[in-house]
């Protein structure tokens, strides 16, 4: 079958087929873009914290009638009040580890600064976040530590909210260690935080933890964190808290009850909204990613309306032209063409017409993409993503005609003796 | 008048008829329709509700300044924004208080506080608020319930009082008038001055810094600035420094060029702006001339619409959605567009018998801008319901603070209506018009 005579009667219908090849490109553009938007949420979502997050919770409370001051009289008041916590939820049944920590990954409430490789350096080699907390930290996360060791309860200084001073020692991300130090030797070197000329030592290496801020601001370091071993006093706390295996519920009913009996006198009712209260760990992921989920949510919603308007489009329109020229392909199948050659007819009518969308539709991809990483700084698009909408919009176009081609290829050979 | 009415009952009829003739076809342009008016609407009431104006009579009046007390330090290798940080420092802050300037001004800061309620067996709670100047209150004509702000001497004497929600006035004192009550506060015994009326601004514009924009739980108790300080409040939002403070605590703070402190200032017309900004400059000039900045004069005042914009108040997820929803309601009218031709090429002959008996060119235009109508108008209240069941939908959806902004009103209602009309319309005018341009006497002949 020659191309020649749909050509001809494609002209017929310049502005039909104008139309219906700017709707296959949008549709092409637009989706393309929405599930690459999906993908990267969805990858986003994927990420593995470098915590075991089963059976791990978190307590943050504050503390009622406590000094707020920062002499050292208060900080050492608080500092016994917060010891006083940590035991306690320590000796409870369904307790496995408890760590005071300023912070937990994808908490987004985070502390950073910058790292760099010499003292007084103006312009740190890396950002990183600090996680402020005690020789529990490790095994109450589930962190993996692949060189170098632990700090040991004697290792772990106090200070107020507000105090200054780096420490001796810290353990760092293998992220930051290979940026910091590309062959591999970071441990045992030193390292200045915050700009200053106090110098720390690298004295382990833990294989992967977040930081505390779940997207955003937060993409470009990650994965650069930084061990301090220093227990913070201010009157609100932070204790992250390891159950035993499938007692989560219980032990922080548990927790709950032992605070409270142990002093009254604090704020630990749940108002997530202002960090306040005791919530599972799968609840601060939830809340994290909340906003991502909800976007890929929301662009499959689009996608998913704009491919069944798209078909129902073709199928509609297509529909017209049989049932416009139902004489002709009476005419033609008088003369002879099969019901195969009626449906190919239609077939590859639409092969080209979708072909021509596909293609136009290919460069108003990449161009939104292009636009939406300008305005909104999103990444570049893989032309994959690209590719395959190419492919699914030529095939739903197929299965969009086939219907109404099928219809055609049954009109009978009588109907080119009928007057309109 | 009365031939009008007739004619549009007739053309009415007319569509209605034609548009029965081929339900599916009709069935698949409303649905369309519908759909692609509800998506931009649901997301368009999303966005209405985190970019609209926080405080519409008097935004144009408030004014946001900032002064850059890092200098280059502030920015990294590859920042090359001259950009003054988007908070304030102590010194700064107080000496901008000191000087009074502005007709109104507050400098402000995010607390965190445990209140103990009097009523027994409760547990205590903590309040997010602010810590503010008495200018405050009337700069941004706060409504209070019962009582009212404070003085400018209370400020100055450092007076224990405080202003509190609604809420927080349930909570604590299980509602009521508790002007005169005292409150306990980090230990410390307040005087309640006022409690505010329903008065929950989104986004937190007067502290955007610390709150983000849009936040739930804030703006509960509202303490004197001066007081906070002298009870060594810590300041609960967020703090940044470009080198860390040499002393400890929040005294240490104080004293160092770390950024925590939100400013706005009223100012009422253009010569008080202009000579603001002068103040401003003049201020740094002498901070440059004492050796604390070592470069010259960079300072911003913004307008409080043009100050949310630069601090990205509005989520950059809320304008992707939207965008996308839009471009959902242009392929959907594209659509319309080819099926409307299709439907009324189809009625080429009818058009060329009631042209040759007479009808006009403006007659056919007529006819068949209301079919499209039609559909639009059907189309509209397809959507309208489908909004609506998007607009429930978005609070799983979208993240809590800002899915409980977005809600169904008269003006939504219109617009969305109004938006399927009109668009309809606007697919319909091509196939109309070729509609329009058939001729009667060739009709005829090939007939």
């Amino acid at each position: 079958m020659t191309l020649h005579p749909i050509l001809a009667a494609l002209k017929k219908h310049k502005a039909g087929v104008t139309l219906i090849t700017l709707q296959i490109a949008l549709t092409l553009a637009i989706v393309c873009n929405a599930v690459f938007i999906i993908g990267q949420r969805v990858e986003r979502v994927h990420r593995p914290t470098g915590i075991d997050e089963q059976n791990l919770f978190l307590i943050q409370q504050a503390y009622v009638g406590a000094p707020t001051g920062d002499d050292a009289a208060s900080i050492e008041k608080l500092d016994a009040m917060q010891r006083s916590d940590l035991a306690t939820l320590r000796g409870l049944p369904d307790v496995e580890a408890v760590a005071a920590i300023n912070s937990l990954p994808l908490l987004q409430s985070s502390w950073t600064g910058g790292v760099g490789l010499k003292p007084d350096q103006q312009h740190s080699t890396e950002h990183a976040a600090y996680y402020f907390g005690d020789d529990q930290m490790l095994n109450t996360l589930g962190l993996q530590l692949v060189a170098g060791r632990n700090f040991t309860s004697s290792e772990i200084s106090n200070r107020g909210f507000r105090g200054v001073g780096e420490p001796p020692m810290v353990i760092v991300t293998k992220a930051l260690a290979d940026k910091l130090f590309p062959k591999g030797d970071a441990l045992g070197k030193t390292v200045y935080l915050d700009g200053l000329a106090i110098p720390s030592t690298i004295i382990g290496v833990v294989e992967r933890m977040q930081i505390p801020a779940a997207g955003g601001w937060g993409d470009s370091f990650a994965w650069n964190s930084v061990l301090q071993p220093i227990r913070l006093d201010a009157n609100y706390t932070r204790t992250a808290v390891r159950a035993r295996p499938g007692r989560l519920d219980a032990a922080m009913r548990e927790a709950r009850e032992g605070l409270f009996n142990a002093n009254p006198m604090r704020v630990l009712e749940n108002q997530p909204d202002i960090g306040i209260g005791i919530m599972p760990f799968s609840e601060i992921r939830a809340r994290a990613y909340r906003a991502d989920i909800g976007m890929a949510v929301l662009m499959g919603v689009i996608c998913l309306i704009l491919l069944c308007v798209t078909a129902a489009g073709i199928v509609g329109l297509t529909s017209f032209w049989v049932g416009q020229r139902r004489k002709q392909i009476g005419i033609r199948r008088a003369l002879g063409a099969t019901r195969n050659d009626i449906l190919r007819y239609f077939q590859t009518e639409n092969l080209l017409i979708a072909g021509a969308g596909v293609v136009l539709g290919a460069i108003l991809a990449v161009g939104l993409n292009l636009w939406m990483m300008k305005q909104f700084a999103m990444d570049r698009m893989s032309l994959l993503y690209v590719l395959v909408g190419i492919v699914v919009l030529m095939l739903l176009g197929q299965g969009a005609v086939f219907a109404p081609a099928r219809r055609a290829s049954r009109v009978s050979p009588v109907e080119a003796t009928r007057s309109v | 008048m009365k031939k009008v009415d007739e004619m549009f009952a007739y053309y009415l009829d007319l569509a209605l008829r034609s548009l029965k003739r081929n339900k599916a076809l009709t069935g698949l342009m409303i649905i369309t329709i519908g759909f692609g008016v509800a998506a931009s609407m649901t997301t368009w009431s999303v966005f209405r509700a985190v970019s609209g104006d926080p405080i519409p009579w008097k935004s144009s009046k408030l004014f946001v300044p900032q002064i850059d007390n890092w200098g280059p330090a502030g920015h990294g290798p590859k920042d090359t924004s001259k950009e003054p940080p988007d908070a304030m420092d102590y010194t700064d802050a107080i000496a901008l208080m000191r000087d009074h300037r502005a007709k109104y001004q507050s400098a402000m800061y995010q607390v965190g506080a445990a209140v103990t309620p009097q009523r027994v067996g409760q547990h205590p709670i903590t309040a997010i608020g602010e810590a503010v100047y008495s200018e405050f209150f009337p700069m941004l004509d706060v409504p209070f319930k019962y009582g009212s702000g404070w003085s400018a001497a209370d400020d100055d004497h450092r007076a224990q009082v405080a202003v509190i929600s609604s809420h927080l006035n349930d909570k604590a004192f299980g509602g009521g008038d508790s002007v005169g009550k005292t409150l306990n506060v980090d230990g410390h015994e307040y005087r309640v001055v006022g409690v505010l009326g329903d008065w929950h601004p989104q986004p937190q514009f007067y502290d955007v810094v610390n709150t983000g924009g849009f936040s739930e739980g804030g703006g509960n108790i509202f303490v004197p600035f001066t007081t906070a300080i002298a009870n060594s409040m810590n300041n609960n939002g967020n703090t940044n420094c470009v080198d860390a403070p040499k002393e400890p605590g929040f005294v240490g703070l104080q004293h160092s060029e770390c950024v925590w402190i939100a400013f706005m200032v009223q100012l009422d017309d253009a010569a008080a702006v202009q000579q603001y900004k002068q103040y401003l400059d003049n201020y740094a000039a002498v901070q440059q001339q004492a050796g604390r900045f070592t470069w010259s004069p960079n300072n911003r005042l913004r307008g409080l619409m043009d100050w949310l914009d630069h601090e990205h108040v509005v989520p950059s997820d809320t304008k992707i959605s939207l965008y996308v929803a839009l471009g959902l309601l242009l392929v959907c009218l594209v659509n319309t567009a080819g099926l409307l031709l299709a439907k009324f090429l189809r009625r080429a002959s009818e058009i060329g018998v009631r042209r040759a008996l007479g009808a006009s060119r403006r007659e056919i235009y007529t006819q068949f801008l209301i079919e499209s109508g039609m559909v639009g108008v059907a189309g509209g209240v397809l959507g309208l319901a489908l909004t609506g069941l998007g607009i429930s939908g978005v609070s799983w959806v979208l993240p809590r603070d800002i899915a409980a902004l977005a809600h169904l009103d008269v003006s939504l209602l219109i617009t969305t209506l109004a938006v399927a009309i009109v668009a309809t319309m606007l697919a319909g005018l091509y196939p109309t018009m070729r509609a329009a341009a058939v001729q009667p006497a060739w009709q005829l002949k090939s007939n």
